[in-house]
């Protein structure tokens, strides 16, 4: 057990456990953060993304040791941004949703992506999205909302 | 239950090495999931734990006029990002895993998991590259290729620490990277080859090939290299069939989920044809 700080959706938080917790279940169990989702358990589906630093991150493999004085945040925290709305709104218009499961993880995949290249090619797009597993739309309609989220978020990445 | 370290400094966690049994980890994309445990349950690691990602010395990427230097706690994305890094590797990590895995795993961390199908160790071996490993009490440099030694066996001490990843300056007319996956992204290799050559005139002063998931570890061969370097281009080509029988005594494949034998040979011989016929001059 050992007492920690990071910083959790723009808030500092401290929380005194096991640091060799998966950051997903602490999120989860700890924090009542259930937007981020265990689906494979090993780094292949992106169910379970976060924003670590600004870049995405799967929380199942993530020690809660490596996020000590970082920023952590999930799809809750993001969900308050402009950026958030801009992408949300296209995914709904584009259809780029449908069971929803993968959703929280490609929105942050495509935050992600878009922070650090604002301007992505189809080619950078899909290499963005490449750790985000979907079962339900085939991708085209995911690609398709990421360029329209560019288009209708433009000034805001 | 397991204990975590968080060494801050090198010196520290050389200490930490040297004094206790632990297991080091980094971005721990493959030690979480090799030691998975039940969901809501801490990670199943077998004894203590290491976490080096803390330490800033680990973090560095620089050159000199002879090397690359990388250091053990540098994340794929960053090494993919720089500038100084050969574009072979950028290239190599643009197709390993996924932008979400690239931000947290580590070169050193592939390296020590020595995989016969990880990505990076085919291009690393074609560079000649070498690990720096520490402990408190020495400093030693190694060819990754002597490192590694068999599946998942590396010639590490329990003291001991990979602190960098060196690689030589060389400037080659041409160097590439070519996986066999299932997708682009986020899948294991069936096979995967990089080639690279230098020439002089017309004939070819540097030549090296490497495979990786055809055998135990990488495979690369200095004295098959040895005997095409020096002909000219026209001449390899010509020996283009020789010098694939040659190669096809050493890629030796397994069946597995991934491939089977006879798949992943004819296509590590067909990459390696494809190489010697697009040789410029």
């Amino acid at each position: 057990m050992a007492k920690i700080n990071f910083k959790l959706n723009e808030e500092f938080v401290e929380i005194d456990t096991d640091l060799n917790r998966r950051l997903l279940d602490v999120l989860r169990d700890d924090f009542s953060l259930t937007g981020v989702k265990e689906g494979c358990g090993e780094g292949e589906c992106g169910a379970c993304a976060i924003l670590l630093n600004h870049q995405i991150v799967n929380s199942c493999s993530t020690p809660l040791a490596n996020v000590i004085g970082k920023e952590v945040m999930t799809i809750e925290g993001f969900s308050k941004t402009k950026r958030y709305t801009a992408i949300k709104e296209a995914f709904a218009e584009a259809g780029g949703v449908q069971c929803g499961f993968c959703t929280p993880g490609m929105i942050i995949a495509t935050e992600s992506l878009l922070n650090k290249n604002p301007h992505p090619t189809d080619f950078e797009i899909k290499i963005g999205l490449s750790g985000n597993l979907c079962r339900c739309t085939g991708y085209n309609l995911i690609v398709e909302a990421v360029k329209l989220a560019i288009k209708r978020g433009e000034g805001l990445w | 239950m397991v204990k975590a370290y968080l060494p801050k400094t090198l010196e520290e966690c050389l200490k930490m090495l040297n004094d206790f049994d632990l297991k080091v980890v980094a971005g721990g994309t493959d030690v979480l999931i090799q030691n998975r445990a039940p969901s809501q349950l801490p990670i199943g690691y077998k004894k203590d734990v290491c976490y080096i990602l803390q330490i800033d010395e680990l973090r560095k990427i620089y050159e000199d006029d002879q090397y690359l230097y990388i250091g053990s706690a540098v994340s794929l994305e960053e090494i993919m990002d720089s500038m100084i890094v050969p574009e072979i590797l950028r290239k190599t990590i643009l197709e390993m895993a996924s932008p979400a895995i690239r931000h947290t795993a580590t070169l050193a961390g592939n390296i020590a998991n020595a995989s016969p199908a990880g990505d990076s160790l085919v291009t690393l071996y074609l560079l000649d590259a070498e690990v720096e490993i520490r402990s408190m009490h020495h400093l030693r440099r190694m060819k990754v290729s002597d490192f590694i030694t068999g599946v998942r066996r590396i010639e590490l001490a329990k003291d001991e620490l990979i602190s960098k990843i060196i690689i030589p300056k060389f400037e080659f007319d041409q160097a590439y990277f070519k996986k066999v996956g299932p997708r682009l992204s986020d899948a294991i290799s069936k096979v995967a080859f990089a080639g690279a050559y230098k020439l002089e005139g017309k004939k070819i002063m540097d030549f090296r090939v490497s495979f990786g998931a055809v055998n135990v570890t990488v495979v690369r061969e200095l004295e098959i290299e040895k005997k095409i370097v020096s002909n000219t281009v026209k001449d390899i080509k010509k020996m283009q069939e020789t010098i694939v029988s040659w190669y096809e005594k050493v890629i030796n494949p397994i069946d597995d989920q991934r491939s089977n034998k006879a798949y992943r040979k004819v296509v590590a011989l067909n990459l390696l044809r494809e190489f010697i016929e697009n040789l410029n001059l």
